[in-house]
């Protein structure tokens, strides 16, 4: 008997005068509390029998706009499951979201950076993918496996999906690319361009510029006060710290900023539509991968069947190509086609061996003190 | 059960959902919130539990939060009195107006019906280097190229004030309206020019309107966090930024929650300060 006919049946009795008002009412409560409270855990029990959506957190933006129309709506098509797809700004900030919510309520998320996989594990936010309903992952680039499987070895809990950097992005009406080589990273400190420069408000991607600027290994800062100096010196001549994706276009196509550094996909994006914006990988730029993590609580079955399908290599490929970052599948295995080996960051032979990644180890060893650092030096201390 | 213990109990049967509401959405997330602020972040995994007073040692003897604070206030009271001085004349002319009165206050509400955050982005229209006013003084031949208007302080109160006005306005026009007109001729007819009548009868009877709006102008600016982020520049920080960079950037809970309580006491301390002099029934008149 479903629950409305139990109601039918009680306000059938109620109006028969066979009880109370204060019984009828009594009992609606009592119901009404009893739903309540049996809620989030029967989330949980419902999340791994009866899956009729998953929940995808991802940066939003053309990003999302290409898992949309090449990747969800598809696999929706194809499964009948739909695909709630959710955006965050940074991956601080959608942490924070995830660590405050109920198991279950957080499916799939677009994670950046193998310290972001460290830190999910650290805060126990991990599932174990089954890598047999995931065949699509034997395409995947080692390189991308092995820096997962250097913090869990015996198991998964996301599927390498791409790549790109964190590079120098700049207007090509005021910045000729010349200048842009012979200045490097340390443009972003250059007086001349006072209230012309913009960042991202993210501590790590000031560290690792500042680190640049100063000439340290990112990956080993021994000279921390020049980098933090550095850091200061780039506030006082930047004019916005941009928070989004979005907002980092637009300060570049408006013309409020004319260098930033910037994601390689979004600043492709941008020169797809016409803005003369150059963009360069300085010496050691910002390398990062991109997984789809699986977050505990999320009903496995269901996850592992749509991260194979955007392993799929025609739905890796459509996605790469609309959101300007080069997909995980190794190269020397799967022909990926004209376009994506013109994308910025694109590496043909598979290794990744050019770019330099961030030491999960060493950043999130460092989160704490750095983070909070970052806020007082963003402050003008 | 008699009648006077039935009439003495249904207040409190009345009061029930809205007290259960108060205590589940209010006070119990409130107690969590203290609870947190004397934890203990980890620096990797979950925070630690107990009684550790060293998030409200850092958060009460640190210059670097006392600064921030008293700059959140600063940036308060420049709003709150730039609202006054805008609000005042706009409320004292809805409040005088005949026939009129009800287009106007719907056209003083328009606003809220578009979202925050959209109204504080629109002034990257106008004011940024592209926007509306640099290509109206370029197009005037006012000045060869933009001015950089945006991403300062100045930015911030101009979004801040575009915001709250209508807070300040609405409070005064209650005052304003529930003045008798004749106390001003009588001021007339006893020898007093205009501008003495205002002074001397019509501010002095608007003062509590005024008052309300400028606490809510003020609670309402020093709790805001968008603003800065979307107007202000790479320093321009208010102390609701804070809470937000503690918990959210660096998911430090503990010292985010101590932070949050801080600013909650400051600002109790303000409304309880107004509640002495002025009374919260004014406040209630004004957001009715």
């Amino acid at each position: 008997m479903d629950d409305t006919k139990r109601y039918e049946r009680l306000r059938e009795r109620f109006q028969n005068g066979d009880i109370s008002r204060r019984s009828f009412f009594g009992l609606l409560g009592a119901a009404g509390a009893a739903y309540g409270l049996q809620m989030p855990f029967a989330r949980q029990a419902f999340a791994q029998s009866d899956v009729s959506q998953v929940r995808f957190d991802g940066w939003g933006g053309v990003v999302s706009e290409a898992f949309r129309k090449f990747a969800f709506d598809p696999y929706t098509e194809k499964t009948g499951i739909t695909v709630i797809d959710g955006t965050f700004p940074g991956g601080d900030e959608y942490l924070a979201l995830v660590r405050a919510s109920q198991p279950g309520e957080y499916n799939i998320a677009h994670l950046s950076g193998v310290f972001d996989y460290a830190r999910y594990h650290g805060f126990e936010l991990n599932s174990e993918l089954n890598l047999d309903n995931i065949p699509n992952m034997a395409n995947v680039m080692p390189a991308l496996m092995n820096a997962f499987k250097s913090i869990t070895p015996d198991s998964l809990s996301a599927a390498p999906y791409n790549y790109g950097t964190t590079g120098l992005a700049y207007n090509r009406k005021h910045i000729s690319d010349e200048e842009m080589k012979e200045k490097g990273a340390k443009i972003l400190i250059d007086e001349a361009y006072k209230g012309k420069i913009g960042g991202w408000s993210d501590w790590r991607t000031r560290m690792w510029y500042a680190a640049l600027q100063t000439g340290q290994d990112p990956n080993d800062i021994q000279d921390l006060d020049a980098a933090w100096d550095a850091v200061r010196k780039h506030r006082d001549v930047a004019l916005k710290y941009w928070a989004s994706g979005a907002e980092l276009m637009s300060l570049l196509a408006e013309e409020e900023i004319y260098v930033t550094e910037g994601w390689s996909g979004r600043i492709h994006a941008l020169q797809e539509q016409g803005h003369d914006i150059g963009y360069y990988d300085p010496p050691q730029s910002f390398g990062w991968q991109e997984c789809l993590f699986v977050i505990k609580g999320s009903p496995m079955a269901a996850c592992e069947e749509l991260i194979n399908f955007m392993l799929d290599k025609d739905t890796s490929i459509a996605v790469a190509e609309g959101q300007s970052y080069p997909p995980a599948l190794d190269p020397t295995k799967v022909d990926l086609g004209q376009k994506i080996p013109t994308l910025p960051a694109f590496d043909a032979t598979g290794t990744l061996s050019g770019l330099t990644f961030a030491n999960p180890a060493y950043w999130n060893g460092n989160e704490a003190e750095w983070s909070k650092e970052f806020g007082r030096v963003q402050r003008g201390y | 059960m008699s009648i006077e213990q039935r009439e003495a109990r249904q207040p409190w049967i009345l009061l029930t959902p809205a007290l259960t509401a108060v205590t589940l959405l209010l006070i119990v997330p409130l107690i969590f919130i203290v609870v947190y602020s004397f934890w203990l972040k980890s620096a990797v995994g979950a925070d630690t539990p107990g009684f550790y007073l060293d998030n409200w040692q850092e958060a009460l003897t640190d210059p670097f939060y006392r600064d921030i604070l008293l700059n959140t206030l600063k940036i308060s009271a420049i709003t709150t009195l730039a609202c006054a001085l805008l609000g005042y004349p706009a409320a004292y002319f809805i409040a005088r107006s005949k026939g009129n009165k009800m287009v106007l206050l719907v056209l003083l509400m328009l606003p809220f019906w578009i979202s925050y955050i959209i109204r504080t982005m629109s002034w990257i229209n106008i004011l940024g280097v592209s926007g509306a006013l640099n290509a109206a003084l370029i197009w005037a031949g006012i000045i060869n190229e933009p001015i950089q208007m945006l991403y300062n302080e100045t930015t911030v109160i101009l979004g801040l004030v575009h915001f709250l006005l209508p807070f300040m306005v609405l409070n005064i026009f209650v005052s304003l309206d529930g003045i008798d007109t004749n106390l001003e001729d009588a001021a007339s007819s006893l020898g007093a020019t205009r501008w003495q009548g205002f002074l001397q009868v019509t501010l002095p009877l608007s003062l509590p309107g005024l008052a309300a709006g400028g606490l809510l102008c003020f609670v309402l600016s020093a709790g805001t966090y968008i603003t800065p982020v979307i107007l202000g520049g790479p320093r321009d920080a208010m102390f609701a930024n804070l809470v937000y960079e503690a918990i959210i950037r660096q998911l430090d809970w503990p010292l985010g929650s101590a932070l949050s309580l801080l600013l909650l006491m400051v600002l109790g301390v303000l409304v309880l300060i107004y509640n002495r002099y002025l009374g919260m029934a004014q406040l209630a008149k004004g957001l009715g």
